[in-house]
């Protein structure tokens, strides 16, 4: 079974840097397999653990991106990763 | 070769070096040693072997990061902190392993697999459009190189690779060493060689930033990696892994220094004075409109010297007529009526541009450079003088000739200027028709015949750095003899001497634009001796606005008669030492360890 996310980042610089590390520490936290890929600048899905490949998909401020998680915890995982994404990463 | 990361923890070491440069520093050490990368092509192991070499230098690399990481106090950027964060999650990204397995699986070495995929990575993020993140193509590179780094089993080398503020400790550093350092990211200075006039001296103090060397080879060999260091740039002290109780020590001085630096900020921006209200100009050698803001900020009262060489070097053409009209112009506006004097064209053999062409000399510094490269360069030299005189319309803009060393030169000069002026009249062109024009005294000739180029121009500065080195015929870059360049040698003090008195005898005002000008040792002779205007780096203008209003006019006398009266260096220097020394001590100041 797979489930799948869409969401908004609204965070200021994007999925980058501080966020970006962030994210793949969050997605490694889980067993289940974690992909993401850009939906407002189209581009391949990758591994959500890797913080190289999630750079690489150009996440900037506004852009939607798709997570899907694969594995026993795949719920837990998204919720999580919601979580993370909605506070904005911990910024004001 | 197998590394270990020591991690105990290290005792307190005292060490002693010349203070090169002011301030206090306390931050990490990076031990640099310049290094090229290069390893034989060896046979690869097993694919498990590699795989196993590469998972080893990984951990390393980890480890060196989370020292690093510790190391950072508390009141260091969280933004560095960020940056190791993600430098130790690229360390172990997927992708970085899985490129490895992939290229060990076709039978690589693992340096070889490393390098391969480090490039690939670095070059599809550096491929990005968002500069944002095409600038993480540099970390990745950072990283791969702290991997590659263990892999080999040697240290570290590139001062670009710095991510955290540290201390540079290496033995010395040369020119090409720091030409892409991060000012940033570097907080002090420590070498083992080297004197006040050493690169790194002269680097320190350009970008403010403390720096104490020749502590000795021994010395920096008890240095580590992870060890974090305190300086002191005045006195010399440096302090390898700190108490508490000496850090807090530093940072009070720190505290105390920077109080003083507000406090001076804010007065530099008056007109520079004696105690007893005598004015001089105190201004600012610059090379760009950056150094040019800089210098209005810091209380400028104009331009010295304006150097104009970085238009041509590092170009393969000289620049046009209209982008040097556009480049003086903005680096006039910035001083809106305040003097800026211009130096035509001084280059030569030692640092040729591409585009002309430079005959191999035995000896550069006596052969074809300054003035004589324009004087045969015609096209060259009406271009700049054009440039020159058009963007001045309507500033305050001085022009001056370099090298000159008689009056036939000078003569020779005026000459060309005045066809670049009827030139421009003729094409109904605005420029400043009475624009003043001084020479720079550097050769010692020109000292001998002072009185007479005065006669023949406005105005005459002393290149001290030159002069210096012509009149004692030593260069300063030769470490061999670097220590003989002495600018308060008692000849030199004669030369000034000589050229202010010249100066003023056909009522001309001299200035000085040679280092000297901003040595606070210097500063009470240079004013008794009626020197009318300082130019200086614009980070030198503060303290020494200051100094100046310490200074009375029966003081400055005596300092004079007694300074111009000694037959050694090593009086003159002691002597003007003490002096400084009291006036700090009785203004309240100390930069005691």
């Amino acid at each position: 079974m797979t489930q799948t996310l869409d969401i908004t980042i609204q965070s200021k610089i994007g999925l980058h840097a501080r966020p970006a590390t962030q994210f793949v520490k969050e997605a490694a936290r889980h067993t289940s397999k974690i992909r993401v890929e850009n939906l407002t600048n189209p581009s391949p899905t990758v591994d959500g653990r890797s913080l190289l490949m999630v750079l690489s998909i150009g996440v900037e401020h506004g852009h939607t991106i798709r997570i899907t998680a694969d594995g026993v915890d795949e719920n837990a995982a998204l919720e999580d990763l919601k979580k993370l994404i909605e506070t904005n990463f911990g910024e004001a | 070769m197998k590394r270990t990361i020591n991690s105990t923890s290290r005792a307190e070491i005292s060490l002693k070096g010349i203070g090169a440069a002011d301030g206090i520093a306390i931050g990490p050490i990076f031990v640099y040693f310049p290094l090229k990368f290069t390893f034989l092509d060896r046979v690869p192991g097993m694919v498990d072997q590699e795989m196993s070499l590469f998972i080893d230098a990984r951990a390393s690399a980890t480890r060196e990061l989370e020292f690093l990481k510790e190391g950072l106090d508390s009141c260091v950027d969280e933004g560095i902190a960020a940056i190791f964060d993600a430098h130790m999650t690229f360390v172990n990204d997927p992708a970085l392993s899985d490129g490895v397995q992939g290229r060990l699986n076709t039978g690589m070495t693992a340096e070889k697999a490393l390098i391969e995929t480090i490039d690939e990575v670095a070059a599809m993020l550096e491929g990005m459009n968002n500069p944002l993140f095409a600038a993480r193509g540099v970390d990745i590179r950072d990283v791969g190189r702290r991997i590659l780094c263990n892999l080999l089993g040697v240290k570290d080398t590139s001062l670009e690779s710095l991510s955290c503020p540290s201390i540079i400790a290496a033995y010395d550093l040369t020119p090409s060493d720091t030409v892409r350092l991060r000012p940033g990211m570097i907080v002090g200075f420590c070498t083992a060689a080297g004197g006040l006039t050493s690169h790194t001296s002269i680097l320190a103090r350009t970008l403010g930033i403390p720096a104490v060397v020749g502590i000795g080879q021994e010395t920096l060999d008890l240095v580590q990696q992870a060890d974090k260091l305190a300086i002191n740039g005045a006195t010399g002290d440096v302090v390898v892994n700190p108490t508490s109780d000496r850090i807090s020590h530093f940072l009070s001085l720190l505290d105390a220094n920077s109080k003083r630096h507000e406090m001076l900020k804010v007065q530099a921006l008056e007109h520079a004075q004696t105690a007893d209200g005598r004015r001089v100009d105190v201004s600012a050698n610059i090379v760009d409109l950056d150094s040019a803001e800089e210098a209005v900020r810091r209380g400028a009262q104009g331009v010295g010297l304006l150097r104009t060489e970085f238009l041509y070097l590092g170009n393969t053409r000289p620049p046009s007529e209209d982008e040097q009209i556009q480049v003086y112009g903005s680096i006039f506006s910035v001083f809106g009526d305040r003097p800026v004097i211009v130096r035509t064209l001084d280059i030569g053999g030692d640092k040729p541009p591409s585009f002309l062409d430079f005959p191999t000399e035995q000896n550069p510094f006596l052969g074809w450079r300054g003035i004589r490269v324009c004087l045969d360069e015609l096209g060259l030299f009406k271009t700049q003088l054009r440039a020159i005189l058009r963007a001045s319309a309507n500033y305050h803009a001085m022009i001056m000739f370099p090298m000159i060393s008689g009056v036939e030169e000078l003569r020779r000069c005026k000459q060309v200027l005045e066809e670049v002026k009827t030139e421009l009249r003729a094409e109904g062109k605005d420029f400043s028709e009475g624009i003043p024009v001084g020479i720079m005294v550097e050769v010692p000739a020109a000292v001998a015949v002072a009185d007479l180029l005065a006669e023949e121009c406005d105005f005459l500065s002393l290149g001290t750095n030159d002069l210096t080195q012509y009149a004692l015929a030593v260069d300063r870059t030769n470490e061999r003899v670097a220590s003989l360049y002495q600018p308060l040698h008692p000849s030199i003090l004669r030369l000034v001497k000589a050229t202010i008195d010249a100066g003023h005898s056909k009522g001309k005002w001299v200035g000085m634009c040679g280092e000297m000008a901003g040595m606070k040792k210097a500063i009470p002779i240079l004013l008794g001796l009626g020197l009318d205007e300082f130019s200086m780096a614009p980070l030198l203008i503060s303290e020494v606005k200051w100094l100046m209003r310490q200074l009375t006019e029966t003081r400055l006398k005596d300092i004079t008669e007694r300074a111009l009266s000694f037959k050694t260096v090593r009086e003159v220097d002691d002597y003007l030492g003490e002096i400084l020394s009291e006036i700090n001590n009785s203004a309240g100041q100390t930069n005691e360890a």
